[in-house]
């Protein structure tokens, strides 16, 4: 063996080693560029939060202390807004789980044009948000206009305005025709996964259909339905776009948000303290809801072999 | 039993996507045509709000801008991203997957909770609306999802060939161009095509951070929400042609919906 064969042996224990090292730092800029663009802000928000900031009054800029968060609590408001922000996201996430399981279930069947089925209907969640709220708000549900509401009239109902008149339940039917193909496309994701043995074990053993989605499907859809729900919830907390194209919050505050409250503090009321201030609650709750997330996904990867 | 629930099934599916088609049939429409009831079932179709909507109207300029802050921010988050998946997938050791799930956190934050500060320093820093803000902020809400999809994409990389490459003596910039790219490059394409959906509509931090010279088309056809039955037909045609490209995409990746919705969660 020559000294050469050995020097080159050598250098191919060594080289990935060396490699290893410049290799750590290869997510180092993302990691920087995240901390940067989502971090820094965040700090930003918690100093804006102790201030007395008002743009339309500029120059009475003071210290505020905790008062925007003790405001929060005090505002007559706030108990409307806490339970149109709970209603809203808790009927829109269960409504979607039931017709996305319905979904997932009749398209988890092999048919022809199953394809086209699910293509069909996984594509409200493709349109532009606010496009669905103005295609929604005018073309379905206007009272003079709308297909909705003009064939109710027609067919000898009352003609309904059903962004004044019922405004949080048309809010949760735009919304949950939204975010159905979302919990659909996990669910069947989940189905897809299960394997037809234990199905047709239960078959054999005598399980009638109500007995095989009880003992066997929803068992193993338990965390994809954990993950679909939280990811949603996360989701439909930060909805903005069609509060404030169909309803702007209304009538009254029957549609805002706590999300949408924060918006019109900062930018209709410019209220920039207070509106930071709100936002860090929103910040810490949507933080519980992700280390909720993570622990799932995590008791995923460990409980099943990748 | 199986053919009644087939049935079912298209019927549902149709129903869900039945808006959809409803608008994209009215921007065929006359305006007369498009507010009359009972619906104009047959009719003559007239492409004069298609016109209309791109004519004569500022629907191109929006384009423009949606199109540079959309392609602007996939492709930096598809550079940044690549290669910190690279690094996460193999080199992270036992901090990687805490990062990961750090990255995963910034993506979950609430836009509304850190609007304030994004409008003061955006304000500040001259740059209120320009593409080049919200290219900043769609990077940095992408880059989370491209290294989640990426990573796992690379995972399932058969590691042997990586190795033997580096056994050849590729250098890294090597390893990742010839074998890492090539291999991972149909995930890589729905991992944008992914990005492409979600930055093309977006529409909270746009409305908060532009105001006419860098609104991307979520902001112009929010403009409609005023809009009573008086141009439902040119409406929808703008509506139609802003919507198209993503539904377009969203068909296409639809296999990786899935995986990109859930960060990688469930394949």
């Amino acid at each position: 063996m020559s000294a050469n064969t050995l020097d080159s042996l050598d250098a191919a224990y060594v080289q990935p080693k060396k490699r290893a090292d410049m290799r750590n730092w290869l997510a180092r800029p993302a990691i920087l560029y995240l901390i940067v663009i989502t971090q820094a802000p965040l700090i930003l928000s918690l100093y804006y939060s102790t201030l007395s900031w008002n743009l339309l009054r500029p120059d009475r800029t003071t210290a505020a202390g905790i008062g925007n968060y003790l405001h929060f609590f005090q505002d007559s408001d706030t108990p409307a807004i806490v339970l149109n922000s709970v209603v809203f996201s808790l009927f829109v996430v269960g409504l979607s789980l039931v017709f996305g399981m319905a979904l997932a279930l009749l398209l988890n069947r092999q048919f022809r044009l199953r394809g086209l089925a699910r293509t069909l209907a996984i594509t409200p969640f493709l349109v532009m948000p606010t496009v669905s709220a103005v295609l929604w708000k005018d073309m379905l549900f206007n009272p003079e206009f709308g297909l909705i509401s003009s064939t109710l009239a027609a067919l000898g109902g009352p003609r309904i305005d059903f962004l004044n008149d019922f405004p949080m339940p048309a809010l949760v039917a735009i919304v949950t025709w939204q975010w159905t193909p979302f919990m659909m496309m996990i669910l069947l994701a989940g189905l897809q996964s299960l394997s037809q043995e234990s199905i047709e074990a239960s078959q054999i053993d005598g399980a009638n259909l109500f007995q095989q989605f009880h003992r066997i499907v929803l068992p193993h859809l338990t965390r994809y339905i954990e993950i679909g729900v939280l990811l949603e919830l996360l989701f439909v907390l930060n909805i903005f776009g069609e509060i404030f194209v169909t309803t702007t919050g209304g009538p009254g505050i029957a549609t805002t948000t706590l999300t949408f409250n924060i918006f019109q503090e900062a930018f209709t009321r410019w209220n920039l303290g207070r509106a930071s201030a709100y936002g860090v609650f929103a910040v810490i709750f949507a933080n519980i809801l992700t280390l909720v997330f993570i622990r799932v996904i995590r008791g995923n990867t460990q409980g099943e072999a990748r | 039993m199986g053919g009644v629930l087939n049935v079912l099934t298209l019927v549902l599916s149709f129903l869900i996507f039945f808006p959809i088609l409803w608008m994209i049939l009215t921007s065929f429409k006359t305006e007369a045509d498009a507010v009359a009831f009972p619906p104009a079932i047959l009719f003559v179709p007239t492409f004069d709000n298609w016109f209309n909507a791109v004519q004569n109207s500022p629907y191109v300029d929006h384009l423009v801008n949606t199109l540079i802050i959309t392609f602007a921010a996939t492709l930096a988050a598809v550079a940044l991203g690549f290669i910190a998946a690279y690094g996460l997938a193999f080199y992270g050791g036992k901090r990687a997957n805490g990062t990961l799930m750090w990255m995963m956190g910034t993506r979950m934050l609430p836009p509304v909770g850190v609007i304030v500060p994004l409008y003061a320093i955006f304000k500040a820093l001259g740059i209120f609306d320009t593409h080049f803000g919200l290219i900043l902020l769609y990077t940095a809400i992408n880059l989370p999802l491209v290294i989640w999809m990426l990573r796992s994409f690379m995972l399932d990389l058969p590691y042997e060939t990586m190795e033997a490459s580096r056994i050849d003596g590729a250098s890294i910039s090597q390893e990742l161009g010839l074998v890492v790219l090539p291999l991972t490059l149909p995930g890589l394409m729905a991992t944008m095509l992914l990005c492409f959906i979600f930055t093309w509509n977006e529409f909270f931090l746009a409305f908060n951070l532009t105001v006419t010279r860098a609104a991307p088309l979520s902001v112009y056809i929010a403009s409609f929400k005023t809009s009573e039955g008086l141009f439902w037909a040119k409406m929808s045609a703008a509506a139609t042609l802003t919507i198209a490209p993503v539904i377009l995409a969203g068909w296409v990746a639809q296999n990786q919906l899935v995986r990109g919705l859930t960060a990688g969660a469930i394949k």
